[in-house]
């Protein structure tokens, strides 16, 4: 018998996940996040949830794991005090950035001039130079940059990154420089720009290897009181991290380049989504991921989700793939209030968080949170959690009093508001990744999982006419469903550079033999046989003398530049209307290799004759469209496919309530997922 | 005679109502549309002007011509208005002279694409898009020629003509064109990614009228631009007074030894009209700094300075033009009359937004910004590549810099950045690798930003070593007048460009030039401009003053002008900062709400001691356009 485990860690609850490689059987579990060591509870949790499934921790043979903790480090800004080490002449180069101010004519007015993440105070020049050709037109003087390195100690820095002008030609000078650098600071880690990016444009590059250092730390040190517990634990699960860009990489490579985990936990999500996408049927997805804390939402077309060349949290974009997540300061622990200025009522971004948590977890908050709203409009009726976690209703009452005081409103029209709100701010992030990207959000299905998601996705799919709404079991654990069901994945680019005349098939097809055997064998270092290797070639084409190159994927046998430069014109004239008479160029040639996919089909549940009433567990009245409604709380999990439910009405389960409203209809199907449409 | 539309239908379009959501949804999307225009330009291009620098410029408008979205502002309306040919279905118009279309591109670098949108027999749309051309012919690399006389030094001039006639491509038409830029490869790309752009964006409002009806699409527009109006014009009836403001400054030198230019604008309401009067500005240059303003974008200038000043939450678009009256002499600076040279227009057309932050903050100090919006440094590097293995190719560089941004009532300004929209430095690796140049330095140079409570941005020092020899030309300005201070700030320094030799020798050379002759080995440094101060100097947390002088934006003696005095390890010295702040205080004259550092006169009488160039003459000119211009 051979497991993995998914562990999703979120701003309030650590999800849980296991799965029997052989059959796809699922256990799953959720327990409250511990901020001040995410570890702990996913360590803790792993344990309870193997311990009541009777599997014994050394039959799990990996552990994937999503992660927050690079991306709230950069959010919270308490990422590791970086220095940095420019050529000579470029002391300001992320002072002075791109030069761009962002917005309209006349955006300077009211920008906000940001800081540059790694301080000036603690920027060193390298006395040194190489050219553009990589030759070298000054020798580093060591001594004097040993001497300027002293620098760092009194700015105490906490870490150090090298960005020298034209590495991404010879790193020679780069390496050099950072092995003074660790000679002088064996405490401190070096990154090295031609390790994390080595690209072209020296802005860019040092920006993310900065971004790369100032995570550095609290990554390895995370990774490092995770691979001790387990050990502890007594498991050889071998530890992965998922990747921005929904691919899995090893603990090893996450601690030598973290700047690729910023968005590790909106990635298991929507690597989740798209796994019950696929099983239920639905090419086109929009993602709603709402935890304690934020709301992720994605777009998914064909199964596939978005992909960036670019990484973006907070006010940090950096140059490292990501899939296209919009984040918002909107989730079930947001706080509502009045300020007295406006008298408007705000939602957010201030959160309750996991400790005290809403007035209703009866752990001591009393502001009133979304979480608050849905209980004393009835949405969240019983207990969260299956039991083990009982609602204080009076709590949330007198919570959500504050607010309606303040507007003088009633405590029910108060708390729908504060729905109406935080549901506007969502909206405001799921129009940015369809409309503003020329989507029609009507041609999409729209998915809501996190905790808090079922609870407002009818909603949500009213106010943007994606039907139908499409909640999955166990929305609350999907998270960690996709850390446990994406693949190991290892990458690597070359520059070619180039004119398509100038080289020949079996020049190209040696470049690509040459990249896929190194990352081959990177991914069988990983524990992944050739057998189970998949490999994808790419290579990136252009007019001579463009600077943007459209990527397109090639099969290596009998690959041949004809077909591929028919196809790149084809490309071109399809996104550009036109074609030029100008030779392509053959910018870079890039190698992914794949680990196997698990093995987890979705499990079909009983048939059903259409009435859920053997799954009713009360009548229950809830507050909706302005009036009390009279509905029915049911039971997920006596739920059988082809159940039909008519809002409103409340579904619950032990990680998350689904909503339906009044004058909608859910109907479950083969997977038990639950798809809401309005009442026909 | 304007222009006639041919349609083929001619069918009213309806008046349907539109619900918020949908209208929303429509400005969203043409609002992507806009970006995804960039985006294909950008893409496509492949001068380093546009490609990396993104100087181009997008608007989709209504199909009267009003731009809907876009930077701006529409001169199509303008060009309907003058130009006597007919548009149909298929059609698509290419122009470069400015003397066309009354200015909507003020010199014949920026290239302009008119796509008329047209469904089922309707136009419903324009989309339009110009972008700068590194070279168009005439008589320097580059084609802006300081010293030209007259529009015919300056390259290949356009007029409208149709590129695409009813779908049928006119290659002649381009074959000739490109026969007379030294640059015809980034011309081609550059022109087929304005066309490509337009399409785009075309592609978009047909997709967006299939959606919601041509109808419901053609209401949207109208309704946009009502919603505008309204916003505006309560807004000018709250900001801006019915007493005349007015507010002058300069363009520092013509390049040919004469200067300054004084452009002066008045502003004041009618009822709910705001009238911009540009009565005083002196007469046209007879060399090439003239520049010929569009009524209509300064119209949308002015818009969105009011927006940003007063309440950034407002959309822009044309619809609130009937508003405002723009009125400039004729024979002036800024509305040159023909033949007369425009290539040198940057720098008016920078001095423009700082006249416009001075005419509109004067009333409201507390949101007056400082000067630093003064000019577009260019460089142009051109020659054939000496270099062993280069085989003497030709090479050719046009590059804009960056000063610093102004202090401002939100804060400091930041050190070398771009004033301009959307605009990006070049990456040095991509400088290097592309041309025989290497760049020995490119920091924000400490002190060049006005000292302030917020202090001005720091202009940018860029020393270029030449790889090869070749010939230069640099188009700067704010070398002899100061940008401004206020509120109590100090003005930004000045630019300087310094030729030094491989011998070490240093020439000081002028910031309008062409021709400069330089060989393998030499440096140039190009010092920009930095932004005025906002607010008293002494204001300042002397600690924050520290912090920057360890980040070298200041240095120790710079923070003296802060009244910071630091102490041998870079600490504040408390008592000496007290001390030192009581006597400024005590010895300083009072504050004016404008610091432009000194007179004019005066300017003239210290320049050669102070810049090492020698000081402009006040300009003369022909009696029929100072006449015109009065």
């Amino acid at each position: 018998m051979s497991y993995r485990l998914g562990v999703d860690v979120g701003g309030t609850f650590t999800d849980l996940l296991v799965i029997d490689e052989a059959t796809g059987r699922t256990f799953r579990d959720k327990v409250p996040s511990t901020p001040h060591d995410p570890s702990e509870a996913v360590v803790a949790g792993a344990r309870k949830l193997t311990e009541s499934a009777g599997i014994a921790p050394g039959s799990i043979e990996l552990f994937l794991h999503g992660t927050t903790v690079a991306t709230n480090a950069v959010l919270e800004g308490k990422f590791a005090r970086v220095g940095l080490v420019v050529t000579e002449g470029y002391r300001h180069m992320l002072q002075i950035a791109r030069s761009l101010v962002p917005g309209g004519l006349a955006a300077w007015i009211v920008w906000p001039k940001p800081e540059p993440m790694a301080p000036l105070e603690a920027t060193i020049e390298a006395p040194e130079r190489i050219g553009a050709d990589g030759e070298i037109v000054r020798a580093l003087d060591e001594a004097e940059l040993r001497r300027r390195l002293e620098t760092l100690r009194h700015e105490k820095v906490e870490a150090i990154t090298v960005c020298l002008i034209n590495s991404y030609v010879s790193d020679f000078h780069e390496r050099r420089v950072a092995e003074i650098c660790a000679e002088m600071f064996p405490d401190l880690p070096v990154s090295i720009s031609a390790d994390i990016l080595p690209e072209m444009q020296e802005y860019e590059r040092g920006l993310t290897t900065v971004a790369n250092s100032a995570v550095r730390p609290t990554v390895s040190r995370y990774v490092a009181n995770l691979e001790r517990e387990l050990t502890a634990w007594g498991t050889p699960a071998k530890l992965n991290l998922l990747r921005s860009d929904g691919g899995l990489m090893s603990a090893e490579k996450s601690r030598a380049a973290p700047v690729n985990l910023l968005m590790s936990g909106p990635a298991g999500g929507v690597a989740g989504a798209v796994w019950v996408a696929k099983s239920a049927g639905f090419p086109n997805v929009l993602t709603l991921d709402m935890g304690g804390t934020s709301t992720d939402v994605a777009l998914i077309e064909n199964y596939t989700p978005r992909l960036r060349r670019e990484t973006s949290v907070g006010h940090l974009t950096v140059r490292a793939s990501s899939l296209d997540v919009k984040t918002v300061g909107a989730g079930g622990g947001s706080i509502a209030y009045v300020p007295e200025l406006t008298g408007a009522l705000r939602v957010g971004p201030q959160s309750a968080g996991a400790v005290p948590g809403p007035a209703a977890y009866g752990k001591g908050g009393t502001e009133p949170t979304v979480t608050d709203a849905n209980v004393v409009l009835g949405y969240l009726p019983e207990n969260l959690l299956g039991g083990s976690f009982k609602l204080d209703r009076a709590a949330a009452r007198a919570a959500v009093k504050k607010v309606a005081d303040a507007l003088g409103l009633g405590i029910e029209d108060a708390a729908a508001g504060i729905i109406a709100i935080v549901n506007e701010n969502m909206f405001g992030a799921l129009r940015l990744v369809s409309i503003a990207q020329g989507y029609d959000p009507r041609d999409f299905a729209l998915m809501p999982f996190g905790g808090a998601g079922p609870l407002h996705g009818n909603a949500m799919s009213r106010l943007m006419g994606s039907w139908p709404v499409l909640v999955p079991p166990s929305p609350g654990v999907l998270c960690a469903y996709g850390d446990a069901t994406t693949r190991l994945r290892v990458d690597a680019q070359r520059s070619f550079n180039k004119i398509v005349s100038a080289t020949s098939d079996a020049e190209v097809a040696a470049v690509m033999d040459d990249i896929a055997a190194r990352v081959g064998a990177e991914l069988a270092a990983e524990g992944v046989s050739a057998a189970d290797q998949t490999l994808k070639f790419e290579v990136d084409v252009r007019y001579a003398g463009q600077a943007f190159e459209v990527p397109l994927e090639v099969e290596r046998q009998g690959f041949s530049i004809g077909a591929l430069t028919a196809r790149f014109d084809a490309e071109h004239k399809r996104l550009f209307t036109f074609n030029l008479g100008v030779p392509q160029e053959l910018v870079n040639i890039r190698v992914v290799a794949l680990g196997k996919a698990a093995n987890v089909g979705a499990e079909e549940i009983a048939r059903g004759d259409g009435n859920p009433a053997a799954a009713k567990m009360r009548d229950h009245e809830m507050w909706m469209d302005g009036k009390a409604q009279a509905g029915a709380i049911y039971d997920r999990a006596k739920l059988r496919s082809g159940d039909t439910i008519k809002g409103p009405a409340i579904v619950i389960e032990m990680d998350s309530t689904t909503l339906i409203h009044a004058g909608h209809v859910a109907t479950v199907d083969t997977y038990g997922n639950i798809l809401i449409r309005p009442e026909a | 005679m304007p222009t006639t539309i041919i349609e083929t239908n001619t069918t009213p379009f309806g008046n349907p109502t539109i619900d918020p959501v949908t209208l929303d949804i429509v400005e969203n999307a043409l609002r992507n549309a806009r970006v995804e225009m960039d985006a294909t330009l950008v893409r496509t291009a492949m001068s380093p002007g546009i490609r990396e620098q993104g100087d181009a410029f997008p608007l989709i408008a209504d199909r009267a011509g009003k731009m809907i979205v876009g930077q701006f502002g529409s001169f199509i309306g303008g060009f309907l208005k003058s130009w006597d040919g007919s548009i149909e279905d298929g059609d698509m118009i290419f122009l470069s002279d400015p003397y066309s279309c009354e200015g909507a591109i003020s010199h014949s670098n920026d290239w302009l694409v008119l796509l008329p949108v047209f469904r089922k027999g309707r136009l419903v749309a324009w989309t339009a898009m110009f972008g700068h051309q590194s070279d168009i012919g005439g008589k320097v690399a580059g084609s802006m020629p300081i010293d030209a006389r007259s529009i015919f030094e300056e390259g290949v001039r356009i007029p409208p003509v149709k590129i695409y006639r009813k779908g049928e491509y006119n290659e002649d038409l381009i074959k000739l064109v490109m026969h007379q830029t030294r640059k015809p490869d980034w011309c081609a790309a550059d022109l087929n990614a304005l066309i490509a752009s337009c399409r785009v964006a075309a592609r978009r409002v047909d997709e967006m009228c299939e959606r919601f009806g041509d109808d419901v699409y053609v209401a949207a527009t109208q309704a946009l631009l009502e919603r505008n109006h309204r916003a505006m014009k309560s807004l000018i009836e709250s900001s801006v007074g019915e007493a005349p403001v007015s507010f002058e400054d300069y363009i520092c030198d013509d390049g040919v030894g004469y200067g300054p230019y004084k452009i002066k604008c008045a502003m004041w309401r009618e009822g709910g009209r705001v009238i911009l009067d540009f009565a005083g500005t002196d007469p046209q240059s007879q060399a090439s700094i003239n520049f010929y303003l569009n009524e209509n974008m300064f119209k949308m200038f002015f818009g969105i300075y009011m927006i940003m000043v007063f309440d950034p939450q407002i959309m822009f678009n044309d619809g609130f033009y009937d508003l405002i009256d723009v009125r400039i002499p004729e024979g002036s600076l800024l509305k040159p009359v023909y033949p007369a040279a425009l290539s040198g227009r940057t720098h008016a057309l920078g001095r423009i937004f700082d006249i416009l932050g001075g005419l509109l903050g004067q009333r409201a100090p507390e949101f007056l910004c400082a000067a630093g919006f003064s000019s577009s440094p260019h460089l142009m590097f051109s020659g054939t590549d000496e270099r062993a293995g280069k085989a003497n190719e030709w090479f050719q560089l046009f590059q804009i810099g960056f000063g610093g941004i102004p202090g401002r009532p939100f804060g400091d300004g930041a050190d070398g950045h771009s004033l301009w929209p959307g605009f990006t430095n070049v990456p040095n690796e991509f400088l290097e690798r592309y041309f025989p140049l290497r760049i020995e330095k490119y920091e924000a140079l400490a002190d060049s930003g006005g000292a302030g409570q917020y202090r001005g941005g720091n202009g940018i020092h860029m020393t270029y070593r030449f790889l090869s020899g070749g010939t230069v030309s640099i188009h700067d300005d704010r070398w002899f007048t100061y940008p401004w201070g206020v509120n109590g700030g100090d003005p930004g320094a000045r630019a300087r460009k310094i030729l030094e030799k491989a011998d070490g020798t240093q020439t000081i050379v002028a910031n309008k030039l062409d021709r400069l002759t330089v060989e393998a080995g030499d440096q140039l440094h190009f010092i920009t401009w930095g932004g005025g101060g906002w607010g008293d100097p002494l204001l300042r947390d002397p600690a924050l003053v520290a912090l920057e002088v360890r980040q070298r934006l200041v240095s120790v003696e710079g923070a003296r002008r802060y009244g910071v005095v630091l102490d041998i390890e870079g600490k504040v010295d408390d008592v000496a900062t007290t001390n030192l702040r009581a006597h400024i205080a005590a010895t300083r004259p009072a504050a004016p709400l404008f610091n432009r550092g000194e007179e004019i006169e005066v300017l003239r009488a210290n320049c050669l001691a102070e810049t090492g160039l020698p000081a402009p003459q006040a300009p003369v000119w022909a009696s029929r356009f100072a006449e015109a211009a009065e």
